[in-house]
């Protein structure tokens, strides 16, 4: 598996007209071995491709329902190795691109190429670092590019035009177009920016736009995927997880709500 | 980002212009009670074998020298434009100055306060409604410093259009760390005048405590590579050894937290830890990355003292001077008190960053449970 995926993906929703569904879900919930059974699940369910969230101690960018999934996924014992097991075993059942959502202290602490290698040994195509702007993430994207693997770059609706050339110029895999403003969490409102956002981007060159941040229903789904070329939803989806009480009731829960987002984004 | 670089480019467009000062400098002398005093602490001088003198920032308006940063950074508010201040605080004295500077500028405040703090600092809690701040309790993490700092950035990503985040320390992004650098050297410059060889002796050596380490930029920043001995005391809390403590310089190793490269408590697989110290304004896990450097360039000593050697040293300073500093300044004259025997004879000034009146009802607590 390599960035090659991912591209290969995106090319293949376009020629279908449509976007890719890429549920975020935090490594290791409800615990280390569910948690592959829920991401097959997904998988089942139509999802195209992950992102695998690793679990971290300070998730600034995480609104409350990712933040309490963090904090039960390392009480149950997950972690950055314990996640990146789990990405694996993901990359290798499910057969779908994915990346791995972490923050730069991690990163740091393992090593940018250590980390690069550890993702490209279990099959990733990449990885976003919440908390990384790109004014510093040049020494994170050579290491990834070294093994192969790209570094997902965040645009948001402030994103200054100077920012986003440089966001494009670096050729992330794909770009992740903050739909709302603040962290990551259900919103009721339908966004406004996404359109706009992949406009944008679009003018500093053809790289593919995935929209995340706020999109908790199908039919906010349906919206996004009219212009953007994939959609991540996560705190809906993770919270699923937390309100069931088995795995099995979880997986099942998923399906139901993997399969009802992939139906709501087929294009008018 | 954007906000970040459009902070950049108001603060230095502020700083440079004579008439933001002018406003500052006048809320400063009148409001705040600036230049606080430089007082001679004579018996406990006599007692220890040095000349001890206290930089008196517990008698700023509000108890602490956090009102040097809220004031200007208040001010900065409105130059912006903006009507919304959110800020973190961890013992109160950050959330109480800058509800202080919302209330006499008119300004709407959302205080962050970690829930083990709200219950360890309820006087300060209590002030900052008085002034007309909401205070939201944090329950994320360990209920800290750190979980309120990450709920008010949480805060302020989605709220950036109409509000301004004060942050209390020289921590968090650029340009954070610099313009509250910039708010706080204030201390330092002052010192350097009261102390200038004339009416009292130049310092030999400056100690100051170190949570975030907003006081010890304050009053070091002027005198680093001067030749004066620079003294930075972090919060040892239960003990080194036992993990359970705060001191990210002495303690820690690199790493990034809420946007700083710095030294900071972590496991090996990155994970940032949680820090422990008796005192709510040592209690967090990173340092301001400028603290980093001058440990890195060896320009400032870094050291810690136990949550036991600082509540000792409130009892010493109560009763041989009658006054009752912050448990974070503690730590910094439990450092002295402990190698004054090295010091003899020299002339040391302890920067009493803050008055202790918020943590007598936590002394009181401890000193009955031990009984």
């Amino acid at each position: 598996m390599s960035r090659q995926r991912l591209a290969e993906l995106f090319s293949s929703c376009r020629d279908e007209n449509r976007a890719a569904l890429l549920p975020y879900m935090t490594a290791g919930l409800p615990d280390p071995a569910g948690s592959v059974r829920l991401f097959a699940a997904m998988a089942d369910a139509g999802a195209d491709g992950f992102e695998v969230g690793i679990p971290y101690a300070d998730p600034l960018m995480d609104g409350p329902v990712i933040q309490e999934a963090g904090d039960r996924a390392l009480a149950a014992g997950s972690g950055v190795d314990v996640a990146l097991d789990i990405l694996g075993q993901v990359v290798a059942t499910t057969g779908k691109p994915s990346v791995v959502m972490t923050y730069v202290n991690p990163v740091l602490r393992m090593g940018a190429d250590a980390f690069a290698a550890r993702l490209s040994g279990a099959g990733a195509s990449g990885a976003i670092i919440a908390d990384l702007p790109v004014d510093e993430a040049r020494p994170f994207a050579s290491a990834l590019a070294r093994h192969d693997l790209g570094l997902v770059l965040f645009v948001a609706p402030t994103t200054t035009e100077a920012r986003l050339e440089s966001v494009v110029r670096s050729s992330p895999p794909f770009v992740y177009g903050v739909a709302e403003l603040g962290v990551t969490g259900e919103r009721d409102m339908a966004s406004s920016h996404i359109e706009s956002l992949v406009g944008r981007v679009r003018r500093h060159g053809d790289v593919p736009v995935v929209a995340g941040v706020g999109i908790a229903t199908p039919d906010q789904a349906h919206r996004a995927a009219a212009a953007a070329d994939g959609v991540i939803v996560g705190s809906a989806l993770v919270r699923r997880v937390m309100e069931a009480d088995s795995v099995d009731g979880a997986a099942g829960s998923l399906r139901q709500a993997v399969g009802d987002f992939a139906r709501a984004m087929q294009r008018d | 980002m954007p906000a970040l670089e459009e902070l950049e480019i108001e603060f230095a467009k502020a700083w440079d212009d004579p008439e933001f000062h002018e406003q500052l400098n006048k809320l400063l002398a009148d409001f705040v009670g600036r230049p606080t005093p430089v007082y001679r602490a004579k018996r406990l001088s006599d007692q220890l074998g040095i000349d001890l003198y206290l930089k008196r920032e517990d008698l700023a308006h509000t108890g602490a020298h956090k009102i040097n940063n809220t004031m200007g950074q208040a001010l900065l508010t409105r130059r912006m434009g903006k009507h919304r201040v959110i800020a973190e605080t961890g013992a109160g004295q950050h959330g109480v100055a800058t509800a202080t500077a919302c209330a006499l500028l008119g300004q709407e405040c959302v205080v962050y306060m970690g829930e083990k703090d709200i219950e360890r600092q309820a006087l300060n809690v209590h002030r900052m409604r008085m002034l007309g701040t909401e205070v939201r309790p944090v329950t994320s993490g360990a209920g800290t410093l750190k979980d309120a700092v990450s709920a008010a950035m949480r805060d302020w990503v989605a709220t950036v259009d109409t509000t301004h985040y004060i942050i209390g320390s020289v921590v968090g992004p650029h340009p954070f760390p610099w313009m509250v650098r910039e708010l706080q050297k204030v201390i330092g410059e002052e010192l350097r005048d009261q102390m200038d060889g004339s009416e009292r002796p130049q310092p030999d050596v400056i100690v100051a405590c170190v949570g975030g380490g907003s006081n010890a930029m304050g009053i070091f920043y002027p005198y680093v590579g001067s030749g004066v001995r620079l003294v930075g005391v972090e919060a040892a809390g239960y003990g080194l050894e036992t993990g359970e403590h705060g001191a990210s310089l002495v303690a820690g190793s690199p790493g990034v937290i809420h946007g700083s490269m710095t030294y900071l408590l972590q496991d090996v697989q990155g994970q940032i830890l949680e820090a422990h110290s008796i005192s709510a304004g040592l209690d967090y896990p990173g340092v301001g990355p400028e603290h980093a450097y001058f440990k890195d360039r060896k320009l400032v000593e870094y050291t810690s003292i136990t949550d036991e050697e600082a509540v000792e040293a409130v009892k010493l300073l109560a009763s041989v001077e009658g006054i009752i500093p912050a448990l974070e300044s503690a730590h910094a004259l439990a450092w002295i008190a402990k190698v004054a025997a090295s010091l003899r004879g020299q002339t040391v000034v302890l920067n009493l960053s803050g008055r202790g009146d918020k943590d007598v009802q936590q002394i009181i607590d401890l000193v009955d449970s031990d009984e």
